[in-house]
């Protein structure tokens, strides 16, 4: 068999893969802080929660009425979208005169009530969420077997975050989002309603964070921890990409994604902290990040 | 000036005759502890502005350590302390020298990720215990005279410990250096036109900062007895944050009466209503950072200010 490392190439592939799905998370998820931070400068602490609450959203729809994987795709980040607008209109928006750390600590707080409520509902026990029966099995690639749903949490969320990026950077709408990300104030003096775009950026991006949830319940267990550690691995990925930066934060993602997986094979131990250590050289080296602009 | 004296004497002479109030001797140590945590945590927040959100890296690394120089290595008390500290003062100046070359939310982020690292070394470690932690840490005796196996004598070490780190922070928010840390606070681009070597001043209050966090860390470690994950978790550098913006940020008594709130809190909640104490904890949360961003000892200090 063939090696590389003294490690058979079978498994590298197998952790490369594995390690191309979470990046496809860590693109989706920091895809959204980088939008929100853009606009509002608000970093999301709630990212990992409202990606929780979108995995037990599509849980909670499939088991008690009975709704599918691919509605839940649609529905459970229109409700978790939802929930981000409401918390905008009530408690983000009277922040954004004070400094920007008291909106990280605010959704800090809603991070520890909705991880609070649903342990309280559901225990702190993992659940597991079917694979949907189309998306079963796996092509056999002669050398190894690639699961289908991998496959498709790969492609799917690299389509999103194309489809986000020609958004922000190829339309109006972008454009218009864009310029309020520069100067709100002349932006709304042209008569756009940037209160109301804020709002809906917030819903979007936690629905981004949401759609993420509902993509990783079949491969990982389905518990209300499962954002809480999450959302620092995420944060570290915005920093590396550069806060605020769209094409940063999902190349950063995948990369980082595959780093990891990497790290799985060569040494496991390390895995959990490389993102942290790869953060901690960029910012020595280019403290705004590798796609980010010096202020 | 007087009223403020006053209200430290009635603390002091409160604190002195806690024991004998019937209340739990364990757990008047366990609030001096997390006190000692917020208002060393405040060093940073209140005086210079710098949100760290990974203070309990510093809190658990230096419990474990002192754990296991006196559990494994059989080491004196006060050596397993200084042990403790000293590991929490390295930590604190290399985290410290990555994270102050950002600012604001970029500083609160760095300063979490890299908690995180930490986090993970206590996990994964063989000396922590993984996921049991250490237990069974004992308190020793100060340099073999005074047993601190009784609790009470151990409540008064802790006191003792503790008024001497509250007159150390006093002295330094009061010195020069305090005055160029709230110089920064204040403006940071002015402080750098003004000469002032910005970084080198903040990196010595995060590594004060930290170590102080440490001290607290190891003697939780001596009190409890034990030394677990969720002191080097994300919950405890979040719950500090709490504490020291509840009491209000940048007054000395703040943290202490934030600390003494939450820890009550929890204390007592958690038999009542299990999981939903987080839930309890993060509405306080938000309601601090909507309408109550003074804190307590920030209102109030603030409504003297106006009669004066």
């Amino acid at each position: 068999m063939t090696t590389v490392f003294g490690v058979p190439l079978p498994a590298i592939l197998g952790q490369l893969m594995l390690g191309l799905v979470n990046g496809s998370f860590y693109a989706l998820l920091s895809l959204g802080l980088a939008v929100i931070f853009g606009l509002l400068g608000v970093v999301n602490f709630a990212h990992g929660a409202f990606y929780m609450l979108g995995a037990f959203a599509a849980y909670v729809g499939l088991q008690m009425l009975g709704i599918n994987y691919w509605w839940a795709l649609l529905l459970a980040p229109l409700a978790v979208g939802l929930l981000g607008v409401i918390i905008e209109r009530l408690f983000l928006r009277h922040l954004y005169q004070v400094e920007p750390v008291y909106g990280l600590l605010l959704t800090f707080g809603i991070a520890l009530i909705a991880e609070g409520i649903m342990r309280s509902l559901f225990g702190a026990s993992g659940k597991s969420y079917p694979v949907p029966a189309l998306l079963q099995g796996g092509f056999n690639l002669g050398f190894m077997v690639l699961p289908i749903y991998r496959a498709w949490v790969v492609l799917a969320s690299v389509t999103v975050c194309a489809a986000t990026w020609f958004l922000i950077e190829r339309t109006r709408l972008g454009a218009m989002l864009r310029a309020a990300t520069e100067n709100a104030r002349l932006v709304q003096a042209f008569g756009i309603n940037v209160p109301l775009m804020v709002m809906c950026t917030y819903g979007a991006g936690v629905a981004l964070a949401a759609l993420a949830g509902v993509l990783a319940a079949p491969v990982i267990q389905v518990s209300p921890l499962m954002g809480s550690s999450l959302v620092i691995v995420v944060f570290a990925v915005v920093v590396i990409g550069g806060m605020g930066s769209i094409v940063g934060a999902i190349v950063s993602g995948l990369v980082l994604g595959l780093i990891e997986g990497l790290t799985k094979v060569v040494y496991p131990e390390a895995s959990n902290i490389v993102v942290f250590i790869i953060m901690a050289v960029v910012l020595i080296w280019r403290p705004a990040g590798l796609f980010g602009k010096e202020q | 000036m007087r009223a403020q004296i006053a209200v430290y004497v009635v603390l002091t002479a409160l604190a002195l005759i806690a024991p004998f109030l019937g209340l739990y001797p364990v757990f008047l140590m366990k609030l001096l502890c997390f006190a000692m945590f917020a208002c060393a945590f405040n060093l940073l927040l209140g005086y210079t502005k710098m949100l760290s959100f990974g203070h309990a890296a510093y809190f658990g690394a230096s419990a474990y350590v002192t754990g296991w120089l006196t559990t494994v290595h059989g080491w004196g008390t006060l050596e397993g302390i200084l042990g403790g500290v000293a590991v929490s003062m390295l930590l604190g100046l290399v985290i410290g020298a990555i994270a102050v070359r950002r600012q604001g939310i970029y500083f609160a982020m760095i300063t979490l990720a890299l908690a995180q690292v930490v986090y993970f070394i206590c996990l994964q470690a063989q000396f922590t215990g993984g996921e049991n932690g250490l237990q069974g840490i004992p308190r020793g005796s100060l340099l073999g005279l005074i047993g601190l196996g009784n609790d009470r004598i151990m409540y008064y070490f802790v006191l003792a410990v503790f008024i001497g780190v509250f007159i150390f922070i006093r002295r330094i928010v009061h010195s020069p250096f305090g005055q160029v840390l709230k110089a920064i606070r204040a403006n940071e681009p002015r402080a750098i036109s003004l000469g002032y070597k910005v970084d080198r001043y903040k990196l010595t209050a995060f590594v004060l900062s930290a170590s102080l966090a440490g001290l607290a860390g190891s003697l939780k470690a001596l009190v409890l007895g034990f030394a677990t994950l969720s002191d080097v978790s994300q919950t405890t550098s979040g719950e500090v944050i709490l504490m020291t913006l509840l009491g209000g940020s940048g007054t000395f008594l703040g943290p202490v009466v934030g600390a003494n709130v939450v820890v009550t809190l929890q204390e007592y909640l958690s038999d009542l209503v299990g999981a939903w104490v987080s839930v309890i904890i993060g509405a306080i949360f938000v309601v601090c950072v909507m309408i109550f961003r003074r804190g307590f000892v920030g209102e109030i200090e603030r409504r003297f200010a106006r009669r004066a």
